[in-house]
């Protein structure tokens, strides 16, 4: 018995030590990055583009890739939504009585939610070959649409799954058409979801590299047309991290640190909208 | 005039709900098949076997051995798994068993910006610290030398990127182990560790299998954070402490400079097509499972 005891008083330590750990593990990294990052961050950092070359010039700042970034994350937001907000919606009101056809739609969705952002690099860079396009920003957005647009249908998914088929089935019997309940009805219930899920995938959008290091090449200066190449924050990250100019590195660490705050903030603001959710869906 | 209107409207969307449908079933074949029409030069030329088992690699003169990169790969991806998979195992049984509701509402967060943390930050924070950990006191410590870029700092990294995606997996999974047998094992008279020894672990064991199936295809493809720690260095790793080449790393590093040699285009391509199907086997044997299990119950 009183092994017993031991064993479970001793599992219960390492439990709350690993829980305890997530909570350090994160204070550590985050803490690391502000550490290194907040005493170069400055109004000119935010404020100009980098002089002399992004990799050698001492002078400047990270406005390119903070303005490529924003570009970059917003496109492919907007091009993801045009086909994870109807896809999401026919899953949820057009074939809801197909159990088939939906199991098979989530299940290709998991499948492409797994592949790594580096294989959807080295596809985009394929059609972009094919295509005939160059490296450019709108190679990028295509290539980071594909990439979130997994991310995006599931997270709608998962709020539209909730809506009550009472709701559907009132809008039904008033004589609505699918199209009028998908988009009237289920669309406003889930407004809230559907932000967070567009947050959602703007933090992973913004924050990858692997797909876009291949297709939007980088550059010094703010894109001025689609065509244009364009520079990124996690990008600039890992271009001027390797400088061996100490104050390239400098500008490294403080696009970490608003690569880091971006997120922070995404994540703040998905958590209220989702409580605000809570508070006003009809149930 | 407003009816005809209306169907207008209701065709437009139901094209574009078809559209978009077909766009999700075309698009993992179309990478497949554009991966695989890519590599098919290498492939034709050297033969898959001598691709996968040489070790020599020797892009200018047409040789492409992946064997070092495969073994990379694999090293690190274990290491990750082994590294995370009691850390996740305790932390979810923690939170699902014994934490309060408070302490969810803390925890969900933390794993939430964890999960959300772009790879790049993970491999900044790897450089400026895992690295010379490994180098300066893990690798004298086990009697080696190393710079700290090592297999060993990659699965490091690697391991603690997988947490919070195993982490809310293995939640999700416990979550769906009926709270009346736990209660039933409990109410025989059994402590909360037996019942979740022999009744939650037991039950969910398949669950557990795939979150790590799932995690393991994870790890098998990131990128940039193992890039940064892990060294680079051609060769067969022969301890924990030596530099590997992974094979996104390779894939990443060598994009720029292949463009000019179709042979090394294609080779990358095949390198690409290797980590496709990896990773999709594993994630659907895991998924897979996950299935069984949701219809046993």
């Amino acid at each position: 018995m009183k092994i017993k005891k031991l064993e479970e008083r001793f599992f219960y330590l390492l439990m709350i030590l690993s829980t305890s750990f997530l909570a350090i593990l994160l204070l550590f990294i985050v803490s690391i990055i502000i550490y290194k990052g907040l005493p170069s961050l400055s109004w000119e950092m935010l404020s100009q583009t980098p002089k002399g070359g992004y990799y050698l010039g001492r002078e400047g700042g990270l406005l390119n890739a903070i303005v490529g970034s924003a570009y970059l994350a917003s496109g492919a937001v907007i091009l993801a939504l045009s086909v994870s907000l109807p896809l999401s919606l026919a899953m949820n009101v057009h074939l809801r009585n197909n159990k088939r056809i939906i199991n098979s739609i989530r299940l290709i969705l998991d499948l492409l939610w797994g592949i790594p952002s580096v294989v959807y690099g080295a596809f985009g860079f394929t059609i972009m070959i094919y295509l005939g396009i160059k490296a450019s920003l709108l190679a990028g957005i295509i290539t980071v649409s594909v990439f979130i647009l997994p991310i995006m249908v599931r997270a709608m998914d998962e709020v539209m799954k909730n809506v009550p088929f009472t709701l559907l089935e009132s809008a039904f019997s008033l004589g609505s058409t699918k199209r009028e309940v998908a988009f009237k009805v289920v669309t406003r219930q889930c407004f809230p979801g559907i932000i967070t899920a567009v947050l959602l995938a703007f933090g992973r959008g913004i924050g990858d590299v692997a797909a876009v290091l291949f297709t939007t090449g980088y550059t010094d200066n703010i894109p001025t047309s689609l065509m244009d190449q364009t520079a990124t924050l996690p990008l600039a990250v890992f271009f001027q991290l390797g400088s061996p100019i100490p104050e390239v590195q400098n500008r490294a660490y403080a696009a970490a640190l608003i690569l880091t705050i971006i997120i922070l903030t995404i994540s703040v603001v998905t958590r209220f909208l989702s409580r605000k959710y809570h508070k006003t869906r009809i149930n | 005039m407003y009816v005809t209107l209306r169907k207008i409207k209701d065709r437009f969307s139901n094209a574009w709900i078809s559209a978009a449908q077909f766009f999700v079933f075309a698009l993992p074949v179309a990478i497949f098949i554009s991966l695989f029409y890519k590599s098919f030069l290498v492939m034709q030329t050297s033969g898959i076997g001598d691709l996968l088992f040489s070790s020599v690699w020797r892009p200018m003169a047409g040789q492409f051995g992946f064997y070092p990169f495969i073994i990379s790969s694999l090293w690190i991806t274990f290491l990750g798994l082994v590294i995370t998979a009691p850390v996740c195992l305790l932390s979810a049984i923690y939170l699902t068993y014994y934490g309060s509701n408070k302490l969810s509402g803390i925890m969900q967060p933390v794993i939430d910006i964890l999960a959300g943390i772009s790879s790049v930050i993970y491999g900044v924070w790897g450089v400026l610290i895992i690295v010379p950990f490994t180098g300066r006191y893990l690798a004298p410590l086990f009697g080696y030398e190393s710079t700290g870029f090592s297999i060993l700092a990659g699965g490091i990294v690697l391991a603690i990127m997988l947490i919070p995606f195993i982490l809310n997996i293995l939640i999700e999974v416990f979550r769906t182990v009926p709270a009346e047998q736990f209660e039933a094992s409990l109410s025989l008279g059994a402590t909360k560790w037996d019942s979740i020894k022999n009744v939650v672990i037991r039950r969910s064991f398949p669950g557990i299998v795939s979150a790590f199936g799932l995690g393991l295809s994870r790890a098998f493809g990131e990128t940039i954070a193992v890039l940064m720690v892990v060294g680079n260095v051609v060769g067969i790793p022969e301890n924990l402490f030596d530099p590997g080449y992974p094979l996104p790393a390779l894939i990443a590093n060598n994009y720029g400079e292949m463009l000019s040699i179709p042979m090394f285009d294609s080779a990358l391509m095949f390198a690409a097509l290797i980590l496709f199907v990896v990773v999709v086997i594993f994630n659907m044997l895991s998924r897979g499972l996950i299935i069984y299990l949701e219809k046993r119950q």
